[in-house]
């Protein structure tokens, strides 16, 4: 097998196989990656928008029983610092969302021992009677509420869609492979139980996203792990709507010992995933991990959005990772890097 | 990949800088307009290649800041200060020697130093500095004094240029930074810092003092109100002095960075215009054997990407670093080598330990 091969069936819009994967991942360099990623990006999106939503990440609890190695955010029960917000507390901040032009609220939590499905649907019910689109409660949380519940995933996710729930997002996915979970969020979902709430998602209708938590102690077969089977269940079901890769955050975590992934690696990933998950319409660059400058950057390796304005950001921020940026700054870096900006809901609909 | 480059519009680009040719002013403002940075990395690291084959540099130094009062105060400028107003600080020589003291446990070879144009310090204190230095570590290599400190001093010492720096390096002086240059255009020093020396008076003085035997660095201030002509002006005047004197080292894009300055209300720089510039430069100056991706001023992480755009150094360990902080950069002042180390194998190049001159120190194979 030979780089030149892969270059012209990538370049054919073939997909690629894992052995192709992993000798892109060895042997191509940065501008060959880059050269492919650009190439699939604008084949995808030959208009040559870069969108972005403008949300706020509201994290509901930071009490959490999972206590992953690798998360900075989470409070154990016992620890009185922990916070649970009020619905009341809820729905202001979602009216500053709106005044700001925001369209959604990214609801997630750590999976708290006390509260019941009930409490949740009521949530998602407050929520909604805003008119906001709630992108809410990641794979690990339906887990949870149906442990607590008793009820199947699939009951869980019917209960909360008849109560408002818009979409899922993509966390908790961090590595899906068991001998990473094991390693360093032994009590989350399994790989497994991850997939298997997006799959019942997606039959059900909703919409969802998919994320990578890379750059920790997984190794280079288990990244490609998790994309192979985001791929395929996405030749399954075609709900997921964007890919977002993004290095953990070593700060304050109890992995704080691990280099944080460069820029160049981050680069490196993202144009992998770009090559690799040809059946995924979009790819988010993450500035809150990587600064704007860098975020920008990742455009011209397979990004074609720039996320969200994250008017409220709580988790990584506790890794010691602050960084901010407004929609007139995302409109101009965008528009800096050849591309025109569009504000967009969270099935990629354009915003008026 | 080369198909890439034709399609993005650069065969012919491509073709003269396989070559090795000399590219126009007109193919430079093709550069700087086009937004396709794959492509310009494409080309840049071509040249890269040719000149510094996989070897990236770092050195080990030190920055020494010896006073911020200054007498420019350039509106690009948030280092500078008024004699006697708050924050204004002139060291002794002693306390540069302290400095020194205090570090000599490190492996250092370089001491950088440069300061404000101050209204009353004497020519014998600028001396004393590099002797001083001298004293306490004689191997170290003083790289200090912009062309416009020169100037100044040179006022202060009633001599010519050379004459002055003639004495300088009798003192200890070892080379020349870049700063000062900032933009040469006389409409942007007109603007921006209009009582600093002229662009052709630093350039004058950098070719003197490669004649005097001494090298020296250039830079470019990028990203406040300059227009992309400008920039090749700029690089064109460097690229026909280098012609001349062939003394300087490296060429080192600064991005400028607006907070607490007299153009506070502009923008910082973006991603794509840092590696643009990086680009650019690399295949512009095609007679300058370095291009430096400078941390200190885009961040270890924008440094990283800009080996892969054209750059072969990432300066130094630096500490101390206060004129780009008081700017509001918020890099770090000091990454270890063993950092910069891994940035650089990261990138699959080697890491090269140099001295200020490009003398090889220690490769980290």
């Amino acid at each position: 097998m030979q780089l030149e091969t892969i270059f012209a069936n990538v370049s054919a819009g073939r997909r690629i196989n894992d052995a192709e994967y992993l000798m892109l991942e060895k042997e191509a360099d940065l501008h060959q990656l880059g050269f492919l990623a650009n190439g699939i990006r604008q084949a995808k999106h030959p208009e040559g928008l870069v969108t972005y939503v403008i949300d706020r990440n509201i994290n509901y609890t930071d009490i959490c029983i999972s206590a992953c190695k690798f998360c900075a955010f989470f409070k154990a029960p016992e620890d009185e610092t922990g916070y649970l917000i009020s619905f009341e507390e809820l729905k202001e901040k979602i009216s500053e969302t709106q005044d700001l032009g925001g369209t959604q609220i990214l609801l997630q939590g750590g999976l708290h021992p006390g509260q019941t499905l009930e409490y949740y649907e009521e949530m998602v019910r407050s929520m909604r009677a805003t008119g906001i689109h709630v992108h809410g409660f990641s794979p690990p949380e339906i887990c949870h509420f149906a442990e607590i519940s008793g009820l199947s995933v699939k009951r869980v996710l019917e209960r909360l869609i008849a109560s408002g729930l818009g979409s899922i997002p993509g966390g908790g996915a961090e590595i899906l492979s068991n001998r990473v979970r094991q390693l360093t969020a032994p009590r989350k979902c399994t790989a497994d139980q991850w997939l298997e709430v997006m799959e019942e998602a997606h039959n059900l209708g909703l919409r969802t996203t998919a994320t990578m938590m890379f750059g920790h102690v997984e190794t280079k077969e288990e990244r490609l792990e998790h994309l192979r089977r985001l791929r395929q269940l996405q030749d399954r079901t075609h709900g997921f709507t964007a890919f977002i890769p993004w290095p953990f955050q070593p700060g304050n975590s109890v992995l704080t010992d691990i280099e944080k992934t460069t820029s160049y690696a981050y680069l490196r990933m993202v144009a992998l995933s770009r090559i690799y998950l040809d059946n995924f319409d979009n790819i988010q660059a993450s500035w809150v991990t990587q600064g704007a400058k860098v975020a920008q950057i990742s455009l011209s390796f397979g990004a074609n959005d720039f996320g969200s304005t994250m008017i409220e950001e709580n988790v990584v921020a506790a890794a010691g990772v602050s960084f901010r940026l407004s929609e007139k700054e995302i409109r101009r870096l965008v528009t800096d890097a050849g591309y025109t900006p569009a504000q967009r809901y969270m099935d990629y609909t354009l915003v008026a | 990949m080369e198909k890439y480059i034709y399609n993005a519009g650069f065969g012919r680009i491509l073709e003269k800088v396989k070559a090795g040719q000399r590219l126009s002013f007109d193919e430079g403002r093709q550069l700087y307009n086009s937004t396709d940075i794959l492509a310009l990395g494409y080309l840049a690291t071509i040249v890269r290649n040719r000149l510094n084959g996989d070897n990236t540099y770092f050195i080990y130094n030190q920055h020494i800041n010896y006073s911020n009062i200054c007498t420019n105060l350039c509106k690009f400028c948030a280092f500078g200060r008024e004699k006697g107003s708050d924050l204004a600080y002139e060291m002794s020589v002693e306390e540069v020697k302290q400095k020194v003291r205090d570090r000599l446990d490190e492996p250092i070879t370089e001491v950088h130093m440069v300061g404000g144009i101050h209204p009353d310090l004497p020519f014998e204190y600028y001396l004393e500095l590099l002797r001083g230095i001298k004293e306490v570590r004689p191997e170290l290599h003083i790289q200090a004094f912009t062309c416009v400190e020169i100037a100044h001093l040179a006022g202060l010492a009633g001599k010519s240029i050379e004459e002055t720096l003639n004495l300088l390096m009798g003192a200890g002086l070892g080379s020349l930074p870049g700063g000062g240059a900032e933009v040469f255009s006389p409409r942007i020093r007109e603007l921006t810092c209009e009582k600093k020396l002229s662009g052709r008076e630093w350039l004058d003085i950098a070719q003197i003092a490669h004649r005097t035997g001494l090298n020296t660095n250039a830079t470019m201030l990028y990203g406040h109100i300059e227009t992309i002509e400008e920039r090749l002006e700029h690089l064109e005047a460097l690229r026909e002095a280098q012609d001349k004197t062939n003394g300087f080292l490296a060429f080192i894009p600064l991005s400028f960075h607006p907070n607490n300055t007299g153009l506070s209300d502009l923008v910082r720089t973006t991603g794509v215009d840092d590696l643009k510039n990086v680009a650019v430069a690399r295949l512009f100056l095609d007679n300058f054997p370095h291009i430096k991706a400078y941390w200190v001023m885009i961040g270890p992480q924008m440094a990283q990407l800009a080996l892969s755009f054209g750059a072969d150094d990432m300066d130094g360990t630096v500490k101390e670093e206060v004129i780009t902080h008081m700017a509001g950069a918020e890099t770090e002042q000091a990454i270890g080598s063993t950092t910069l180390v891994r940035l650089i194998k990261e990138t699959g190049r080697i890491p090269v330990q140099r001295d200020t001159l490009y003398n090889v120190i220690e490769v980290h194979n």
